[in-house]
């Protein structure tokens, strides 16, 4: 799915990463730093971003790939607009966290660490966020839901999908109103 | 010239080659996965060649090891295959042995290990691993199977020999780990142009070259 839209974002993002790249220096130490800026700004590494990097640094693209998979902290999809992560952390994991992450993962037919084409969720699984009191917990955007149940997750897709119908409803109230 | 005892038997090599090397030439078979002879750091990681030698008090690695004048080494006796026999489970913990379909099954070093280690194929008693990955993953000229992999490493070392850019990478990590294969665009434009090494030399039929791409790589060869 490629909108001229998009194509407009991914050709800004490209030009911010040529601008930021002469600032580093060409050597391999230099590459999780570049990957570590690039993701901070974009919140995601693309593949042209690691292809650029590589080219940079003159090594190959696949060992970018390769170093940039080899860690936890990054990512390959742009994050969605309302993001769930899950914790699987100690207490999480016995308390049935793996549960309510398959339940993200059927729900929305995506693995965790994706997002959905039309680029509305993303899941994430997350190590401990520090309330294992509430096991299992997941942080839906900015919300702790804590005790979550494997049902309270159809619960929360409603929830959004009122949201949604509730603002489109508005928009529609304001714009006859004009 | 340099000369050892390998299991009683008088042999003479070449310096500078490893105890495994030597062996192998001299039709003293000492199981393997990982090692190309050509390569020279060893990547030691398969765990199954490993030799006694007089004067060293533990088993080593036949692949790192270079000959010297004198050496005494033996190959079976019952620590050495302590240890390859439980390298060898845990290999085949996250090896799923299907004969029936397995384009390798007439070469397999995994088999031949088994024959001569005198152990059945299954990983018992250890537990099979599971592992979170796909059955059948689609790197474009190559159909990659997780699980036949045992990340011996050959396939990324070949390729890296062999392509400026190799597109061949180890991804994710730990019980994740898969071979990767990072290339975007035109699949003509991929600089490894499907040579087929990493497949040729991939010991247990995990990465096999698409029936559409095999032609080119013969002539390619």
């Amino acid at each position: 799915m490629t909108t001229p839209e998009l194509d407009g974002e991914e050709r800004a993002r490209v030009e911010e990463i040529t601008a930021m790249l002469p600032h580093f220096e060409k050597s391999r130490g230099n590459l999780i730093p570049i990957l570590q800026s690039i993701q901070e700004k974009h919140a995601y590494l693309s593949g042209a971003a690691m292809e650029m990097v590589a080219e940079h640094l003159s090594i190959s693209p696949s060992e970018v790939y390769g170093v940039a998979t080899f860690y936890n902290q990054f990512r390959f999809h742009p994050p969605g607009k309302h993001q769930f992560k899950v914790c699987l952390g100690t207490a999480c994991h016995v308390a049935g966290g793996d549960i309510i992450l398959e339940n993200f993962v059927r729900k929305l037919g995506i693995k965790d660490g994706e997002t959905t084409p039309d680029r509305e969720y993303s899941i994430e699984r997350v190590a401990c966020v520090g309330c294992c009191a509430l096991a299992p917990v997941a942080v839906i955007d900015d919300t702790v839901e804590g005790h979550i149940q494997p049902s309270r997750v159809e619960g929360i897709f409603v929830q959004f999908q009122v949201e949604r119908e509730r603002q489109e409803r508005e928009k529609a109230e304001r714009e006859s109103g004009e | 010239m340099v000369n050892l005892i390998v299991d009683d038997k008088k042999i003479k090599v070449e310096e500078g080659k490893s105890v495994l090397q030597a062996c192998l030439e001299n039709s003293i078979f000492i199981p393997n996965m990982c090692f190309i002879k050509t390569r020279e750091h060893p990547h030691a990681s398969c765990r199954l060649c490993f030799v006694e030698i007089d004067g060293l008090d533990r088993p080593v690695t036949s692949c790192t090891e270079k000959v010297r004048q004198g050496l005494v080494v033996r190959t079976a006796t019952p620590s050495v295959r302590r240890l390859q026999r439980m390298a060898f489970k845990l290999l085949m913990s996250a090896h799923h042995c299907q004969p029936k379909v397995c384009p390798a099954k007439d070469g397999c070093q995994l088999i031949r290990t088994a024959k001569h280690l005198e152990v059945g194929l299954n990983p018992r008693p250890l537990e099979r691993l599971e592992r979170d990955v796909e059955e059948e993953v689609d790197l474009i000229f190559f159909t990659y199977y997780p699980f036949r992999c045992v990340l011996c490493g050959k396939c990324v070392y070949v390729c890296r020999q062999r392509n400026g850019h190799n597109p061949l990478t180890f991804a994710n990590r730990g019980f994740d780990t898969v071979i990767g294969f990072f290339a975007s665009g035109d699949p003509a434009d991929v600089p490894c142009h499907h040579c087929g090494a990493c497949a040729n030399v991939c010991p247990t039929g995990a990465l096999v070259l698409k029936p559409e791409y095999t032609n080119a790589a013969t002539t390619n060869r």
